[in-house]
């Protein structure tokens, strides 16, 4: 699938802007974040500037943003709509928990979790709009959506202990969940490209074309001689060798610097505490745009069957 | 039940889609369909096809469906234009039509006065030759022709020298009678749409389909049985077939004994004048045996029983045989056999057997009858009309062969020996064919023929039936520019449009002053060895600084290649907007049941200063004062141009351009007194108009008596006389006793050797020339194919056929290639004797290990048909033309001949040989030979947006 | 509503012949000139006359080779939206705007409501969906909803485009869900399968399957006439020859 910038940016800088609000709102309710002015406007502005621009990433991506607001209507059937109502409607709660906060430094247990909640379902419907796609065997897995939620909370949390670190809340806490959260995506991405390294192609171009009976199929003649916009939206591939170095990419620069920059703001010096947490956002930041990036290149598409792919 | 979310389709199912619907002609290709236009707001918002009409009964093909396109498309030309920079440098400015018209006139009367000969005129793949043909006779040059030299010339040559008819557009199989189908090297053909729609019929029927094609694509997709073969050896397989037929006894006697030559009686006396030549009474007769009497006979009698074989002396004691006899003694040497044609062609011995046998099954055992009395010519009455239900059809696969005369000609023989030709379910002729074989029409241009100021006594395309018809001078030099019709091509029933350019640059046979060509690109894929045709273009006399070719005329209706190459160019309109005439003097549009004719007619306006070419030539006769378009007073006698034209001319009294509406009130179709209002009544009739031939004419036509009479009263046919189908050619021999030193008019030393082995009487194989040159270096055989969804090169500047043909490959077979050490998509040299050309390349299952294919005039030269200059046409798209030599190699004395069929003269494409070698890793990604871009036209589209 | 229909009253679709269609294109340029002014006007081409052209076309024609060397077959395939009857490109759609008609099963996409989000064109497991990409909508197949219904056409004429244009008769159009329709029952005789259908959408158009090839049969021959002399062929049939003419 081709990778669109769009939605990479979309759905990694939501995902963390969703993750930072999560642990906004339940470390508020835990204690572990004083309900302070500054905090929240940083804290929130940083959440909520993240999930609107992904947003307005994702509607730009649109060919008519202009009618953006119609997708709000199928939310019975299409986990797109699912993703748009839930994302603005996260807003409600997310925005009276941010006004409360920076306004009156108050904080309504319930209005926090609810938020927490609903950014949570948010980061599942943008999961299943992948993981429900049938045609693609690479995001139809089990893996898909629960990635997306730990990714989202794992990239969060990094994000909320730098914030902490920032005003100088820094505790043990935040830095074991981030890094928790961290290993838990490694752990779930690697089962993940285990998953599809080993899945079985289920389906043939000899099965696409019928033809199966008379021999191998082998395209001879394609429809046209450019490519069309199913080749260029669905065609992308990437070389095996090359995602192979993309995915130690991914786990390096998105998971183990980031736990090693954590573990350094272990450290009891405010330097490395700084230094590190930031270091671990960057790395982070770049890691989980590779793995984003690489979630799409290394998708199939089974309509490329028709277009030279043997199996899909 | 409200669903909102659904659109309101109602406007759109019940307001028109269209304010009027206009039928008109087809031109994205030369089937000529019949089309509506849909016009919305003054444009044309779409076109389907016509029902009604006999050639396409309303289907369209994926050009004629992309024809808005066409019509639309930015490299249209706008205005006459008048080089001002280097010949091919495409720098031009824009001039007024009086002015282009009167530059023509002053360049074509200069030489008109001085020698009418200087002027070459080609046209093309023309519709209109009718007029471009009598236009160039009132002018009086003889080089004039259309394209059919370097089309298909050996078929119709092949064709009309055996029975009369053709296959190309001019004859076709009896669709819905046929019970076995054979297809030659047939890629797409003219018949278009009606060969699709046949095989649709033949499929749905469950009809076998034998496809012989070194390829398998398109037509040879669906067949089934495909038949690999190596190009240029078809003639070898057919001979095997008769060969076959013969030996098992599966021929139809009857047939030939009525129909053909078989039973004449050839002349036995080795030495004589006469030897080979059919022996004749007092009257000219051709004489047979007859075994009832045991007298030599009259052929054309009944109640014969002629002899088959024997040798039988004749009134002069001479010894003469019947032309069966040496048919049989030819095909059934073991030089025919199948073993020998394995051997040459790839094709099993064991298949060849049992295509004949299928071929036999079909003719004989599942025989049609049909319940139709009709009377032969020879006053027999037959009660029912019995079918041979065996169709075939050929094309360019087996003419673009220098072999290509005499492999049509052993197709002809194999479809005669089933008796298949003009019976139910067999080949059928299409009006106004048959023609007695060969036609009876003689062209000029013979030395005297010749004068300043005067037309052309006839002529320039005919039928020579012996030495004395060829147009050359005392020492047997040619008379034409294209050397046409004389001992280098003299069969060339169509000229040979592909030697014009480079015999004028090198002025032989004698230079010219004027090239007229009219929608040919010459300058690009209708040539050989582009590099040397194009270097001829703008070659200059050392001495005078002149151009070699001095002046250059062209019409185009689009930015082409050749436009760069041109002095003077009118541009012509698209096809939606002129008056066009499908003639049944020309290449008409019959079906085998119905001769038809066609119009085109305005349906939209020009929106540029274009005018249509018929116009154009007719104004320039006027200046000219050419005979037949100007009155005594030397006015117009068409004022009104074209469709004036198209209404009033007569050729012989009652006879016009259409032959349908004729008569005061239109009523008469064929011959009539002109008809004011005859395009009014194409118009209303869909354009077009049929007339049904009774069932009793419908077959035999060689031999029908009500047909043939009926012919000659509507001017088909010269005289009401049968047509015998000549298996033995006795004009071949004439040419080949003129060879052996008879007769007065006899070729040139040099020339001897080739017309005694060409001219052979009885078709005959023999490799192709280039093949037999370039063995061992060059192992493969390199073809091209027409794709389907584009014409030419003219496709290309469509939007929508660009996207479906926008660059080229180099097919392979994968295995082959695999020797070769080639892989799918490499980039590759393809080297021939006379260049290389660099393509990529495409693996395939379904082509001939020898061969390797691409399709025909994809590669485009940047710049040109308003694309921009990285169009993948120029970057990723190649032609194998620049492979192709025009010329053969030096014969003893430093004699070039043409690369032609010596013959016809047809053009010898696909004879050519080539090896392929990987491309450098860093040669990967672009097609070469790459040309200079041609400098925007002034025309096309970046000009536009630079305006 | 994105919902798919529970039934529909009719199945409309297609029943293309592999076995005679040659890949002209027909289908596939008609289709592109019909409905670049119809129901899903425009269908835009990116730089037409440049280097790299491409536009939205509803129907494509590909070209596959199966098996291998003189056995194997070449396969013109043209394809386009088969109209299935449980196709996700419906139920992703975020506004709606892909529908399928309950009366007919056709599946459309209305080009006043889509926004361009292409998650149909990710679900559809047959590259049938046309982005078209000056329009920003979603474009596809419509079986010619505005033709096979419209009253300002002759009857005849109410076939889908490319139906009206194929000149080899290689594609039908027709009530698929109708088992005594021309398209089913010509389905029914050829073998007519559906493309993919171990992915569940179910399609309604239909392919007829390229027939087997008949290269090996020799056909009955009656036996040739009784041999009648002895020597070289030439004389045997002149031979034969003499005896027929005399009969
Ligand atoms: N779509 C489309 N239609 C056209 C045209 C076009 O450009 N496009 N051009 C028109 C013109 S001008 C012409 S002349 C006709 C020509 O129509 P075709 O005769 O169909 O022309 P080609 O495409 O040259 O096809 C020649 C076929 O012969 C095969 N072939 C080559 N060598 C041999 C051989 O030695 N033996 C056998 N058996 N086969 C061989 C090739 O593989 C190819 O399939 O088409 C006309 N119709
Ligand atoms: N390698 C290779 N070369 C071949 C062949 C092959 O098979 N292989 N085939 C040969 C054969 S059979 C043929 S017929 C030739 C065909 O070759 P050409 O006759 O050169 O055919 P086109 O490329 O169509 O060019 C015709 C010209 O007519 C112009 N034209 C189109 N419509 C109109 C119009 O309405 N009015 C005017 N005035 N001009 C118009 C086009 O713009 C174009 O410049 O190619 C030959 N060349
Ligand atoms: S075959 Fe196609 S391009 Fe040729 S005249 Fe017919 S519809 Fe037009
Ligand atoms: S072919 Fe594709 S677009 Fe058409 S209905 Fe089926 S899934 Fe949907
Ligand atoms: S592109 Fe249009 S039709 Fe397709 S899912 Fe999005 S809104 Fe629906
Ligand atoms: S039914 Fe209409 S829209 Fe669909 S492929 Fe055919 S012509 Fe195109
Ligand atoms: S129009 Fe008919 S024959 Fe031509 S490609 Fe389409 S389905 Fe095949
Ligand atoms: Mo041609």
């Amino acid at each position: 699938m081709h990778p669109a910038y769009s939605v990479i940016l979309f759905t990694t800088a939501s995902g963390a802007g969703y993750g930072l609000l999560v642990w906004l709102a339940l470390g508020a309710v835990v204690g572990l974040v004083p309900v302070e002015r500054w905090l929240g406007i940083v804290g929130f502005g940083a959440a909520l500037g993240l999930i609107t621009a992904g947003l307005l990433s994702s509607t730009a991506h649109l060919g008519r943003p202009e009618r953006a607001w119609r997708a709000f209507s199928q939310w019975r059937t299409s986990w797109l709509s699912r993703e748009g109502v839930l994302a603005v409607a996260t807003y409600i709660p997310a925005g009276l928990l941010a006004l409360l906060w920076v306004l009156y430094e108050r904080l309504v247990t319930p209005l926090a979790l609810l938020a927490a909640l609903c950014a949570v379902a948010t980061l599942y419907t943008t999961g299943m709009i992948y993981a429900s796609l049938r045609t693609i065997r690479h995001w139809y897995q089990p893996l898909t959506a629960p990635l997306y939620i730990v990714l989202g909370l794992a990239s969060g949390a990094v994000l909320f202990n730098a914030l902490l670190h920032l005003f100088g809340q820094a505790s043990a806490f935040p830095a074991w969940l981030a890094m928790a959260l961290l290993a838990l995506g490694a752990m779930l991405k690697v089962s993940y490209w285990q998953g599809i390294d080993t899945g079985e192609k289920r389906y043939t171009a000899e099965m696409a074309t019928g033809l199966g009976y008379l021999g191998k199929v082998r395209p001879l003649e394609p429809p046209h001689t450019q490519p069309n916009f199913v080749m260029r939206e669905m065609g992308y591939t990437i070389a095996r060798k090359h995602a192979d170095k993309l995915r130690t990419l991914v786990l390096v620069l998105a998971f183990a610097a980031p736990i090693a920059a954590l573990l350094l703001t272990l450290i009891p010096a405010p330097v490395a505490g700084i230094a590190g947490s930031v270091l671990a956002v960057l790395a982070m930041a770049v890691g989980l745009v590779v793995e984003r990036w690489l979630f799409f290149a290394e998708a199939e598409h089974v309509s490329m069957l028709y277009y030279g792919a043997e199996a899909a | 039940m409200s669903r909102p979310h659904e659109p309101d389709l109602a406007p759109l199912l019940s307001v028109p889609s269209a304010d009027e619907i206009k039928t008109t002609t087809c031109y994205m290709c030369a089937c000529r369909c019949g089309i509506r236009v849909h016009l919305k707001d003054g444009k044309v918002r779409y076109i389907d096809g016509n029902r009604d009409h006999p050639v396409n009964k309303g289907v369209l093909c994926g050009k004629g469906s992309a024809g808005i396109m066409q019509h639309y498309a930015p490299s249209r030309l706008k205005a006459p234009l008048l080089r001002v920079g280097p010949r091919g440098s495409g720098e031009f400015k824009e001039i007024s039509w009086e002015e282009a018209l009167q530059t023509a006139s002053t360049w074509l009367g200069d030489v008109r006065r001085k020698d009418p000969k200087k002027l070459a005129f080609f046209t093309g793949r023309d519709q209109s030759q009718s007029l471009t043909g009598w236009w160039a006779m009132q002018f009086g040059t003889p080089n004039y022709a259309a394209h059919g030299g370097f089309c298909s010339v050996n078929m119709a040559a092949a064709g009309l020298y055996t029975f009369g008819g053709s296959f190309w557009e001019f004859g076709e199989t009896d669709w819905d009678h046929t019970r076995y189908f054979m297809l030659f090297g047939v890629a797409e053909d003219h018949a278009s749409n009606p060969l699709k729609i046949a095989l649709g019929k033949l499929k749905k029927r469950g009809v076998k389909v034998v496809s012989v094609n070194p390829v398998r694509t398109g037509y040879n997709a669906i067949a089934d049985e495909w038949i690999g073969i190596k190009p240029g050896t078809d003639g070898l397989f057919a001979a095997a077939l008769v060969h076959e037929l013969l030996r098992t006894q599966k021929i139809d006697l009857d047939y030939l004994a009525r129909y053909t030559n078989a039973p004449w009686l050839v002349i036995r006396d080795a030495g004589a004048e006469d030897d080979g030549l059919i022996a004749r009474d007092a009257d000219g007769k051709p004489l047979c045996f007859d075994t009832k009497t045991g007298k030599v006979t009259n052929a054309i009698a009944t109640d014969l029983v002629p002899a088959l074989s024997g040798t039988y002396k004749l009134a002069d004691k001479r010894e003469a045989v019947p032309a069966f006899q040496l048919v049989a003694e030819r095909f059934l040497s073991d030089e025919y056999s199948p073993e020998r044609a394995e051997k040459e062609s790839g094709v099993a011995a064991s298949t060849i057997r049992r295509i004949a046998r299928e071929l036999a099954h079909a003719a004989f055992e599942q025989q049609i009858t049909l319940d139709v009395p009709w009377t032969d010519m020879l006053g027999r009455r037959h009660e029912k009309m019995i079918g041979r239900p065996v169709g075939m059809h050929a094309m360019r696969g087996i003419s673009a062969h220098a072999n290509g005369f005499h492999t049509c000609r052993i197709l002809h023989v194999l479809q005669i020996v089933l008796g298949s030709i003009d019976c139910p379910g067999g080949f059928r002729y299409k009006a106004p064919y048959p023609k007695q074989t060969p036609p009876f029409l003689k062209m000029r241009g013979k030395p005297g023929d010749v004068q300043p100021m005067k037309p052309l006594p006839g002529p320039q395309l005919g039928f020579p039936t012996g030495p004395e018809d060829l147009l050359v001078d005392a020492e047997g030099r040619p008379q034409r520019i294209d050397k046409a019709f004389s001992w280098d091509a003299p069969l060339a029933a169509h000229g040979m449009m592909h030697m014009v350019i480079a015999n004028a640059a090198r002025g032989d046979p004698y230079p010219i002053d004027v090239l007229f060509m009219y929608m040919a690109n010459m300058g690009w894929n209708s040539s050989m060895n582009l590099g040397a045709t194009l270097a001829h273009l703008t070659e200059k006399d050392e001495t005078t600084g002149e151009y070699k070719i001095p002046k250059v005329i062209y019409s185009d209706a689009y930015a082409s290649e050749t436009v760069a190459y041109a002095d003077l160019v009118l541009p012509d309109t698209t096809y939606l907007e002129r008056w066009d005439c499908i003639s049944l003097l020309d290449r008409p549009i019959s079906e085998p049941d119905a001769p038809a004719d066609a119009i085109r007619h305005p349906v939209v306006k020009p929106d540029r200063d274009v005018r249509p070419f018929q116009d154009v030539l007719l104004d320039i006769g006027v200046r000219l004062g050419l005979p037949g378009m100007t009155t005594e007073t030397g006015k117009a006698k068409f004022p009104g141009g074209y469709p004036d034209y198209i209404v009033n001319h007569e050729r012989r009294p009652g006879i016009g351009p259409l032959a349908g509406f004729r008569g005061a009130n239109g009523g008469e179709f064929g011959k009539g007194a002109v008809n004011p209002r005859q395009l009014e009544h194409y118009i209303a009739n869909g354009s077009f108009h049929v007339h049904h031939l009774p069932p009793h004419m419908r077959y035999f036509r060689h031999a029908n008596r009500d047909y043939t009479e009926w012919s000659v009263d509507k001017g088909f046919r010269l005289a009401p006389t049968p047509i015998y189908f000549q298996l033995y050619s006795e004009t071949m021999q004439k040419m080949r006793l003129a060879a052996r030193g008879h007769g007065a008019v006899q070729p040139p030393e040099q020339h001897r050797k080739r017309i005694e082995a060409y001219f052979d009487p009885l078709p005959f194989w023999y490799p192709p020339f280039e093949g037999e040159m370039t063995e061992g270096d060059f192992p493969l055989h390199a073809i091209t194919q027409r794709p389907m969804a584009m014409y030419h090169s003219w496709g290309s500047q469509n939007s929508w056929l660009r996207q479906i043909h926008g660059s080229n490959r180099l097919y392979m077979n994968r295995a082959r290639a695999a020797q070769f050490g080639i892989a799918d998509d490499d980039w590759v040299w393809i080297t021939s004797a006379i260049g290389r050309v660099k393509a990529q390349v495409k693996l395939m299952e379904g082509v001939n290990a020898d061969t390797v294919w691409t399709w025909n005039a994809i590669g485009k030269r940047a710049g040109a048909w308003g694309l921009d200059t990285d169009a993948p046409e120029a970057t990723r798209g190649f032609l194998l033309n620049h492979l192709i030599t025009e010329l053969l190699p030096e014969q003893r004395g430093g004699y070039r001949f043409s690369n032609s069929d010596p013959v016809t003269g047809q053009a010898a494409w696909y004879d050519l040989k080539v090896r392929v070698e990987k491309a450098a890793a860093e040669e990967a990604g672009e097609t070469s030979p790459r040309f200079e871009p041609i400098i925007d036209v002034g025309v096309g589209r970046r000009s536009e947006a630079a305006e | 509503m994105t919902a798919l229909p529970a039934t529909t009253a009719k199945k409309l679709g297609l029943v293309i012949d592999l076995d005679t269609c040659v890949g002209c294109q027909a289908c596939a340029t008609s289709c592109k000139e019909w409905n670049t002014q119809g129901y899903s006007a425009p269908l835009t081409d990116q730089d037409p006359y440049g280097a790299d052209p491409h536009g939205a076309w509803l129907n494509r024609v590909h070209g596959f080779e199966v098996g291998e060397g003189d056995k194997g077959r070449t396969v013109h395939f043209p394809r386009s939206c088969l109209h299935c009857e449980t196709p996700d490109c419906v139920t992703v759609c975020p506004t709606g705007a892909s529908y399928k008609r309950a009366e007919d099963g056709i599946v459309l996409v209305n080009p006043d409501t889509c926004i361009g989000c292409k998650l149909c064109s990710w679900a559809c497991a047959y590259g049938a969906r046309e982005y078209d990409y000056d329009d920003g909508v979603m474009k596809k197949c419509t079986l010619c909803v505005d033709r096979i219904y419209n009253e300002t056409f002759a009857p005849e004429d109410r076939v889908p485009a490319c139906v009206r244009a194929c000149p080899t008769g290689a594609r039908h159009f027709g009530d698929i869900g109708d088992p005594n329709s021309a398209v089913s029952q010509l389905v029914a005789e050829r073998g007519g399968f559906d493309l993919l259908p171990e992915f569940g959408y179910k399609p309604v158009n239909k392919y007829l399957p390229p027939r087997q090839r008949r290269d090996e049969v020799p056909p009955p021959v009656r036996a040739t006439e009784k041999e009648v002399a002895t020597g070289a062929a030439v004389e045997k049939l002149f031979a034969w020859v003499d005896r027929v003419m005399s009969r």
